[in-house]
């Protein structure tokens, strides 16, 4: 990473996680307990604890700027309900959110300004997470103090030290983008290159695989293992159907076929009825949602499929993924139509043409071959 | 013919729906074995681990419970016992509202959690020097 | 092309062009043949040309016995490997559902396990006639390239399959996506090349039955 800031302002060690948790008289026994929960929400093996331990006293209070574009503040929402509401408060005092249109106190031109502060104080050092997509059909689509979100990202982007999106919409374009993407929404990753992404997408995200992203940037310093889609593999490693505890039924060929029927009560396969669990990555049946409690397919209803591109795209959420997203029967009748219709075509053709070659056809004689001597 | 209200999910608790809860008592009992000979802990996150509804209760009720029982405060409550097999312990964290934020299987003498930390002893230390040397003691007794 | 993508386009576009392509290339071959037409027999009727044909469709499944001791391999193996194929592909859940999708028409699937194990009897069993094929003088005189084409369609869809099923190697989505393109494949593939004697077989039989029904003998 490129070193932009002029120590003008030396970082002591107040600014550490380690201090400010001392500052609030939290134990050294709570700060391990509060690291061993952290571990596990960062999906790393408890055997990690004390180097998280050490990482995290020593760790400094990062700057985080928070952009919301085309989106529909679930993440927000998301994030605010993150369940281990003690942890989020001990990273929550420990990042200074400089910015946050929807949770800071300061408005209009102040809010601009804090904003603008946050990036020059921190050039070059801070955390800027995004939820929602960039429209760059028609900038005008979504501004915010008069700029538009592409000017706003280019601009805030410049002094990131790594950039966040948050949400599929951020991620990968998610909803805005859907088919006929009436905004031209366009994803973070289509318009930055030259930074660090690291890519949280669902809709919204598991609130603390958000934190666990922000945590682990705090803790470690570093971008975590990303996937081929940018996606931390901690989180994003396995696919829900790999780690569902229905997939005993699947392999069994036990399905539900209907949301009311013997199977669906007995907590069958939901594969039939839709599930995109076989082709989505994401944490949600280990981790799972309010506070460890459940998951969609646990409380009886298909995956989505939300963390991954285009989920909005991908046919209909109650067929099953060997369906095809077309529609084939409507083509294929049509095609049959047409074939009958060439096919009685080139048969009338081949009949004329046999009939033509018998109608040339001239019998030869023994004569006729002797004449040719 | 009465129904439900809602979908009943008949998913009895011995239905062993991931069969991972016998693996992870295997898991358990080699970490066991590896306590008594060379010492080393070994500590089991029971969120990385996959469970149908019902199989973490299976678990816990088929270890037990043994002769320790420890409550702590610290950053909301943490439960911490024996099992009824000793030297296998049941940790469980909870926040401050009370929802739980970590649940560990750990196999070892005594879980480090537990044990006074040298940091926190040394502000003991300074603690209990002030308390002397304010005379605080004398009033007390 | 991210694996998504890719995923979506088998299940979109792609097979939708495929499929327009199996069912009018297979439409046009059989009123090709259909409309080839036969010359009239000018002999009088011995016996009906409907009872003989159908009857030999039916026959023909039963190997002459004759012909069974000289290509006892080729009969049994070919045999497993054409029961495996319908049962994979006709009595697995997820394609019979793709089947009902697309036809309205849908019936019970057996339960997964036993075609994993059709699957595999399957790929061993096409594993063993390539290896006859290429060992055997006689099949190899035979063999043409379009022959080796032809098992190589078939096969890309079952191991595939397999992979995909069992979630071995690559990532689930594109697994699944190669999975589905190798069937779009063997359909493109399907009307063009020998494969059509998945349809011609039952022409041919009635022909040849329907000949010897006339002459009042059996085929």
């Amino acid at each position: 990473m490129k070193k932009h800031i002029t120590e003008a302002e030396p970082i002591g060690d107040d600014d550490t996680l380690g201090a400010a948790l001392r500052r609030q008289g939290v134990s050294r026994r709570s700060f391990l307990k509060f690291c061993a929960a952290t571990a596990s929400m960062m999906a790393l093996p408890p055997s990690m604890v004390p180097a998280i331990a050490k990482a995290l006293e020593r760790a400094k209070r990062p700057s985080v700027i928070w952009l919301s574009f085309q989106e529909c503040t679930g993440c927000t929402e998301s994030l605010t309900r993150a369940h281990t509401a003690t942890v989020e408060s001990l990273i929550f005092d420990s990042i200074s959110l400089d910015y946050h249109h929807t949770l800071q106190a300061a408005a209009g031109h102040a809010a601009e300004e804090a904003r603008e502060a946050a990036m020059r104080e921190n050039f070059g050092k801070y955390l800027l997470v995004i939820d929602g997509s960039i429209p760059v059909g028609n900038p005008g689509y979504s501004t915010i103090a008069g700029i538009s979100n592409l000017d706003m990202l280019l601009e805030t982007a410049k002094g990131a030290a790594a950039i966040i999106p948050v949400g599929t919409c951020a991620a990968y374009g998610g909803i805005p983008q859907a088919d006929p993407n009436p905004t031209g929404a366009a994803s973070v990753a289509d318009l930055i290159t030259d930074k660090p992404i690291i890519n949280v997408p669902g809709c919204p995200p598991i609130p603390v695989v958000i934190t666990g992203v922000l945590t682990h940037f705090l803790t470690f310093g570093t971008l975590p293992e990303l996937d081929q889609l940018g996606r931390p593999k901690a989180f994003y490693g396995q696919s829900i159907h790999d780690r569902c505890y229905r997939r005993p039924f699947y392999d069994k060929g036990q399905f539900a076929e209907t949301f009311d029927d013997e199977g669906a009560r007995k907590g069958w396969c939901l594969y039939k009825l839709g599930c995109k669990g076989p082709t989505s990555y994401n944490a949600c049946a280990t981790t799972k949602w309010n506070g460890g409690t459940s998951f969609p397919i646990e409380s009886g209803h298909p995956c989505l499929g939300c963390s991954e591109p285009k989920f909005w795209d991908g046919g209909s959420f109650y067929k099953a993924l060997s369906i095809p997203t077309t529609e084939v029967a409507r083509d294929a009748l049509y095609a049959g139509a047409a074939a009958i219709a060439v096919g009685s075509a080139l048969g009338m053709k081949n009949r004329a043409s046999s009939k033509q070659a018998k109608a040339e056809h001239q019998k030869v004689s023994v004569d006729d071959l002797n004449k040719e001597d | 013919m009465v129904t439900a209200p809602f979908p009943q999910f008949n998913i009895q608790n011995g239905d062993d729906l991931t069969r991972n809860v016998r693996p992870l008592l295997y898991e358990i009992r080699h970490a066991l074995q590896d306590l008594l000979e060379t010492g080393e802990s070994r500590v089991v996150d029971l969120r990385s681990i996959p469970l149908a509804p019902g199989e973490e209760e299976k678990l816990i009720n088929l270890l037990g419970c043994g002769e320790v029982v420890v409550k702590l405060e610290a950053l909301g409550l943490s439960e911490i016992y024996e099992t009824q097999y000793p030297g296998v312990w049941l940790v469980t964290h909870f926040n401050t509202d009370s929802s739980i934020i970590g649940r560990f299987v750990e196999i070892t003498l005594i879980p480090e959690i537990l044990k006074a930390q040298q940091e926190d002893m040394k502000d003991s230390l300074l603690q209990l020097d002030e308390a002397l040397l304010s005379g605080d003691d004398r009033e007390v007794v | 092309m991210t694996e998504i993508e890719f995923l979506s386009w088998v299940r979109g576009p792609g097979f939708q062009i495929a499929s327009v392509i199996f069912v009018f290339g297979v439409i046009v071959r059989l009123f090709e043949i259909l409309m080839l037409g036969r010359k009239a027999n000018l002999a009088e009727a011995n016996g009906s040309e409907m009872s003989g044909g159908v009857r030999t469709i039916f026959s023909r499944m039963a190997p002459e016995s004759d012909t069974f001791k000289r290509s006892r391999f080729t009969i049994v193996v070919g045999y497993i490997f054409h029961i495996g194929l319908f049962i994979v592909i006709f009595l697995f859940a997820p394609h019979i559902l793709l089947i009902t999708e697309v036809t309205g028409v849908g019936w019970s699937a057996l339960p997964t396990p036993i075609v994993d194990m059709a699957a595999v009897i399957t790929m061993i069993a096409l594993a063993a006639v390539l290896l006859h094929r290429v060992k055997d003088p006689v099949m190899q005189y035979l063999a043409r390239m379009e022959d080796y084409l032809v098992w190589l369609v078939t096969f890309l869809p079952m191991v595939t399959g397999y992979l995909a099923f069992h979630r071995m190697g690559l990532p689930a989505p594109s697994l699944l996506a190669l999975h589905i393109l190798s069937i779009e494949l063997l359909m493109v593939l399907f009307p063009f090349t020998k494969l059509m004697h998945a349809f011609t077989f039952i022409l041919s039989r009635w022909y040849n039955g329907a000949i010897a029904g006339y002459k009042g003998v059996r085929s």
